[in-house]
């Protein structure tokens, strides 16, 4: 019963790390990529990893599996923030069809500015 | 059992291509940055499979080393993005 | 005191990455136990520069029940963030109209402002891209519904803000 589970989670998980790296294909800017690649792998690959815990219950396979997956949650937030910092500071700018961009108006970039992406 | 696991790996499989893909085609420096991010988590559950399908627990200590180095590696090359050094 | 608690995590961490008892046989594996409290001792006096500066906030177990509490509150947003970017993906005009606003918060300490941060990061349609001195965010949306900052702080950061306030203040 536990192994039944075990892969529908690995399924679901799987599936949503497809749409991620599906996401990070179609969406035009840098900045939409990163929004579908962080959401959806991360939460795919927490699913997986609760998978794990459930196909192999408490053993240290399942502990092991709970450690790396808060370790994922706390890092990959912090790994997008600062790649999206990183971005906005080198001068990328947001895609064409943008609304608005409170950031640019406020802070200065610390490089010349390249041209519009 | 064993199918099912392996339409799985051949998914993960497309994933890390897909990434590949954006690594290589990308047009700016920090679109490659997003997507070696992407694709060292995905190696993360890629190896939390591996340990499933052949019983090894040591595939689940190579997934956490994993997870640890991609995420070092990508605050550096964020930091390097910003243009700044690495000790601040 | 503060190495104090940097032992017992370091060493809570050892044990779980590890696991030297084996529940089969009944056994422990004294040596690995033994290793694990020598490089846990030397964790606590060489690197206690580095860690937090309040370290009784770690006793304080009123923050673990409302951790507890944090959990399905963030799970339930992190799967409508996902369903709503599986729409966005598979939608073949990709209804985006992404910008960047600005939104203002409350919390004092830094560790909940980072919390805060991840949180948002993971929940529906919003990226945070920087923190300033004075409590402000910066984030990226990708359906900008206004513009105006008290609009947007209601809709994307309040529903996070009460609890976290419970957790780290």
């Amino acid at each position: 019963m536990n192994e039944v589970i075990g892969i529908v989670f690995f399924g679901i998980g799987v599936a949503f790390n497809f749409f991620g790296c599906l996401g990070l294909v179609r969406f035009p800017d840098i900045y939409n990529r990163l929004q579908a690649g962080t959401k959806c792998v991360t939460f795919g690959t927490i699913f997986i990893l609760l998978g794990v815990l459930i196909y192999s219950g408490f053993t240290s396979l399942g502990i092991k599996a709970v450690l790396c997956l808060v370790f994922i949650l706390l890092t990959s937030p912090t790994a997008a923030h600062a790649i999206s910092k990183g971005a906005h500071r080198s001068g990328v700018r947001l895609w064409k069809e943008s609304i608005i961009d409170r950031y640019r108006e406020e802070v200065k970039p610390v490089e010349g500015e390249k041209a519009d992406a | 059992m064993e199918t099912v696991l392996q339409v799985y790996f051949a998914v993960l499989f497309l994933c890390c291509f897909m990434c590949i893909y954006r690594i290589g085609r990308g047009p700016t420096a920090p679109d490659r940055t997003v997507a070696i991010d992407i694709l060292g988590i995905v190696v993360v559950g890629f190896c939390a499979l591996m340990a499933i399908i052949t019983g090894k627990d040591f595939y689940m200590n190579v997934a956490i080393t994993w997870a640890l180095l991609s995420f070092i590696g990508t605050i550096a090359l964020a930091k390097y993005l910003e243009g700044r050094g690495f000790d601040e | 005191m503060r190495r104090i608690t940097l032992f017992i995590v370091s060493f809570i961490t050892w044990y779980l990455l590890t696991w030297p008892y084996n529940f089969q046989t009944g056994k422990m594996d004294w040596q690995i136990f033994f290793v694990g409290l020598l490089f846990s001792l030397l964790a606590a006096v060489l690197f206690v520069e580095v860690f937090t500066r309040t370290p009784l906030k770690f006793f304080a177990l009123k923050r673990y029940f409302w951790a507890v509490c944090y959990i399905p509150v963030l799970f339930y947003y992190m799967l409508l963030a996902n369903l709503d970017v599986v729409y966005r993906v598979i939608h073949p005009k990709m209804p985006i109209r992404p910008g960047i606003v600005r939104v203002k918060t409350t919390l004092k300490s830094e560790s909940a402002k980072a919390a805060l941060a991840n949180s948002i990061t993971l929940t529906p349609g919003t990226l945070s891209v920087d923190i300033t001195e004075d409590n402000h965010l910066y984030i990226h949306w990708i359906n900008v519904k206004s513009t105006e900052e008290e609009e947007a702080t209601k809709s994307i950061v309040l529903r996070f803000e009460n609890i976290l306030k419970k957790i780290f203040d």
